[in-house]
């Protein structure tokens, strides 16, 4: 459904944050993209909705290149993909209903959105993908009267009604506690199940990775270092993303604080951390 | 979720956006309120549609005048007066600066004892509430016609801006500071010397150089009534239609301003 | 901070010499020039006359007491131009500076080459010129009126309006811009939901701060033949009938006090 060829990305400053990155994404597969700061995780999210142009390479949606399409292809292009980002990025003066069917966008005309008169079925829509994430009664709040963990649901459920075939999700976790990282994850990898969508998630965390998703990518300096499932990340392979660590020893200190028989992809305490 | 399922349905019918005034009698209060004052306001304004119709002739002539500024026919006079609004502007905000400081020490609450405090406040009050020009008017009938009254005056007036944006940089500054200089037995000249001064300085050298961009401009005004400056020069041309002359004054202004915004963002980031 | 050594001991110098010299240097200059711009003025200015001050100032004082009071009830209409100067002004000012804003603001600038230069020259032209002198030239142009100081006012405050909203446009929160994009929202969209919501705040505070400077200012365009209570000061000072000019005074420190105690609640109730 996704493909990646060869992409590429030069920075002005000439830093090469991606250097000919493939990638196949089948359709409702849902894939961690873990790596260093730095290791071009971000840019590579943002290549495939263009947020930031690549310099080269083909990026393919559903059979299109969307490296070739104009400002409307683009856009129509970005309607199939919903992204959802590290700080929320919801527009904080708007209602938690506006945040929502902003998602719409793309396929509602300028005045009727100006005037916020969208068509009913989206806003039907719209409350009950509130009602899915638990914020029915939240419409008419402010979006920054919520906290961290309520925004990146309204932030999801703000992708989801784009009624995407890709998600997009950019550190989801990162400004989140452990215990509201977890139930956005979960939250995001059962929304994808339910509607066989396909997802790539950046995120830092490997053991929270581990625990939600079946496929992993590993990128280091714009390179894909690893491509696989989640036991499959061994210390050599994690020095291979991240570096010289004693990996090893952070598992036996993981292995001592956790019952027999946990093993590392299951949850435990040490991925809050 | 059964009780409430029929309830969210009914609300999932309908969504408008919360307005922004909740109660509706106080926003259609408000709504027609506006849309009547508009109303006489737009009525009031006693448009001569015939007079507009000469007028766009020499609104054209002014647009042109523009791309073809004529400098050299009363070069004289307009160098005479952007020379006197120059000297002017140094002169009025070096007394201004030099008059503000201690005004502004003694307006800040945390560091003047109350009677110094309301009086010097009284003062930045005074130079604040009344426009240049007024003020101007005055210093003419009093001073006599010339640059010296509109010194007079932008002096003035540079007191009510300088001191008081100064003051209110006094009052917030960091407390800890000063308490560590005056812990060291410090007196209260050494106190403002080295707990407060290193503190303001970068504030006050940004605020002189905007006031100093200011006055330049206030400069050209002032000699509307008769207190020197590039405005006398600038009126003629308006009452003799020489608007040639007069875009050439106008753009030499701004490009003066231009000039000195620029200069002052220099100097700005290199003190701060 | 230099350390030299004197006499084995260590000496601390708060800058070197050479700096010390280059900040005498400074000071030098700084007083060479406002002594010779004093002496330029001092040499247009007949100082013999100056000696008479304290006795004309009082003079002007003894006549100015007591205020004309009825005078007041030809002070209405007047007023209640100053009022629709400012006000109509100010909005003349805001429907043309928004879009020169969005022109001129790096982030929303369709091309920073061509097109955003042009929008800077014409907030740094509007902000120039004093809008006594804008009242002037639209004096000049469509004759004395109140209409002359409606356009001028609003002339004067384009640039005001547009350089501060074009700062807040600058500081938004680009994420938020972004997510907008990744739904697939058009440009006019992305202005609507990403930058409108961000900078509805500061452009509202931006409006009233400069209606309430443009109540002060238009109360002097009269002075040039530009409408509002200036006229009515212009003619009571021409016949030198200081009791109305002291009443006039006054009402235009009202005007102004209940102006900015108006913009000071409203500002405080959108913040």
């Amino acid at each position: 459904m996704l493909r990646l060829e060869k992409l590429t990305k030069k920075y002005k400053t000439g830093d090469m944050a991606l250097k000919g990155v493939d990638l196949d994404v089948p359709p409702g597969q849902v894939l961690a993209l873990i790596g260093p700061s730095g290791a071009g995780k971000s840019t590579l999210i943002r290549c495939i909705n263009r947020l930031v142009e690549p310099s080269s390479g083909r990026i393919e949606l559903n059979g299109e290149d969307v490296t070739r399409l104009g400002a409307g292809g683009l856009r129509r292009a970005r309607r199939r993909m919903g992204m959802i980002f590290q700080e929320y990025a919801l527009v904080e003066r708007l209602t938690v209903m506006e945040n929502v069917l902003s998602g719409q966008l793309g396929y509602v005309g300028f005045w009727r959105s100006y005037f916020r008169r969208f068509p009913q079925e989206i806003v039907t829509e719209a409350f009950r993908l509130l009602e899915r994430v638990g914020l029915e009664q939240f419409a008419d709040k402010r979006a920054d009267q919520l906290s961290g963990g309520q925004r990146q649901r309204v932030g999801i459920a703000r992708a989801l009604i784009q009624g995407p075939d890709l998600l997009l999700v950019d550190e989801p976790t990162a400004s989140l506690d452990p215990k509201t990282s977890r139930q956005i994850m979960r939250l995001i990898c059962e929304l994808c199940a339910e509607r066989q969508l396909a997802a790539i998630i950046n995120i830092h965390d490997v053991v929270l990775a581990q625990m939600f998703v079946q496929r992993i990518v590993g990128l280091r300096l714009g390179e894909v270092v690893y491509d696989g499932p989640p036991d499959g990340l061994t210390p050599e392979v994690l020095t291979e993303i991240y570096g010289e660590e004693d990996w090893a020893a952070t598992r036996d200190k993981e292995a001592d604080e956790t019952p027999a028989g946990h093993g590392v992809t299951e949850g435990d305490p040490l991925a809050a951390m | 979720m059964s009780d409430t399922g029929f309830d969210a349905s009914e609300r999932a019918r309908q969504w408008r956006p919360p307005p922004l005034i909740a109660s509706p009698r106080l926003r259609w209060f408000l709504g027609l309120g506006a849309a009547l004052y508009f109303a006489l306001a737009i009525g009031s304004l006693e448009v001569n549609w015939l007079r507009i119709y000469e007028g766009l002739d020499r609104g054209w002539a002014f647009v042109i005048a523009f791309t073809n500024p004529d400098f050299t026919t009363r070069w004289t006079d307009i160098r005479e007066g952007l020379i006197e609004s120059l000297v002017m502007t140094v002169t009025s905000t070096a007394i201004g600066i030099a008059i503000s400081v201690p005004i502004a020490f003694g307006a800040a609450r945390n560091i003047a004892p109350l009677p110094v405090y309301l009086f010097c406040r009284a003062i930045i009050a005074v130079s604040r509430s009344l426009q240049e020009i007024i003020i101007a008017i005055f210093f003419v009938a009093i001073f006599g016609f010339g640059p010296l009254a509109g010194v007079i005056t932008l002096s003035f007036a540079t007191i009510g801006f300088l001191a008081k944006l100064l003051a209110e940089d006094i009052e917030d500054i960091d407390k800890g500071q000063a308490e560590a200089v005056r812990a060291s037995g410090a007196r209260w000249l050494q106190l403002m010397n080295y707990g407060v001064q290193p503190q303001v300085m970068p504030r006050l050298i940004g605020l002189s150089l905007y006031r100093l961009d200011i006055n330049f401009r206030e400069s050209a005004v002032v000699g509307l009534v008769g207190a020197g400056g590039i405005g006398a020069t600038l009126n003629t041309a308006f009452d003799r239609y020489e608007f040639d002359t007069a875009a050439a004054i106008l753009i030499s202004i701004i490009v003066i301003v231009m000039i000195a915004e620029y200069s002052s963002g220099l100097i700005r980031a290199r003190v701060q | 901070m230099p350390i030299g050594e004197q006499a084995g001991a260590k000496v601390w110098q708060r800058r070197t010499t050479k700096h010390q010299l280059g900040i005498w240097f400074g000071w030098l200059l700084g007083v060479a020039l406002f002594l010779f711009c004093w002496k330029q003025i001092s040499d247009v200015t007949t100082w013999a006359f100056f000696w008479d001050v304290p006795r004309i100032a009082g003079d002007i004082g003894g006549r100015m007491i007591p205020p004309r009071w009825s005078y007041i009830d030809k002070l209405w209409v007047p007023l209640w131009d100053t009022l629709n100067i400012a006000t109509l002004g100010t909005a003349i000012a805001i429907v043309m500076a928004v879009p020169v804003a969005f022109l001129a603001a790096r982030n929303t600038t369709p091309s920073a080459t061509l097109i955003r230069p042009i929008a800077l020259l014409i907030i740094v032209s509007s902000r120039s010129i004093n809008s006594l002198i804008w009242a002037l030239l639209l004096v000049s142009i469509i004759g004395p009126g109140i209409l002359a100081g409606t356009i001028a006012i609003g002339l004067r405050s384009i640039g005001f309006v547009a350089k501060l909203l074009y700062e807040a446009i600058e500081e938004i929160d680009k994420t938020q811009v972004e997510a907008i994009s990744a739904t697939g929202a058009s440009r006019w969209q992305v202005m609507a939901y990403g930058i409108m919501p961000q900078i509805a705040p500061a452009f509202a505070g931006i409006a009233v701060f400069r209606w309430d400077i443009n109540i002060r200012e238009s109360t002097v365009l009269g002075l040039v033949g530009a409408g509002g209570i200036g006229l009515q000061l212009s003619s009571s000072l021409n016949i030198l009938a200081w009791p109305q000019v002291t009443l006039i005074l006054i009402a235009i420190l009202v005007a102004v006090v209940v102006s900015e105690w108006v913009s000071a609640k409203v500002r405080h109730a959108i913040i």
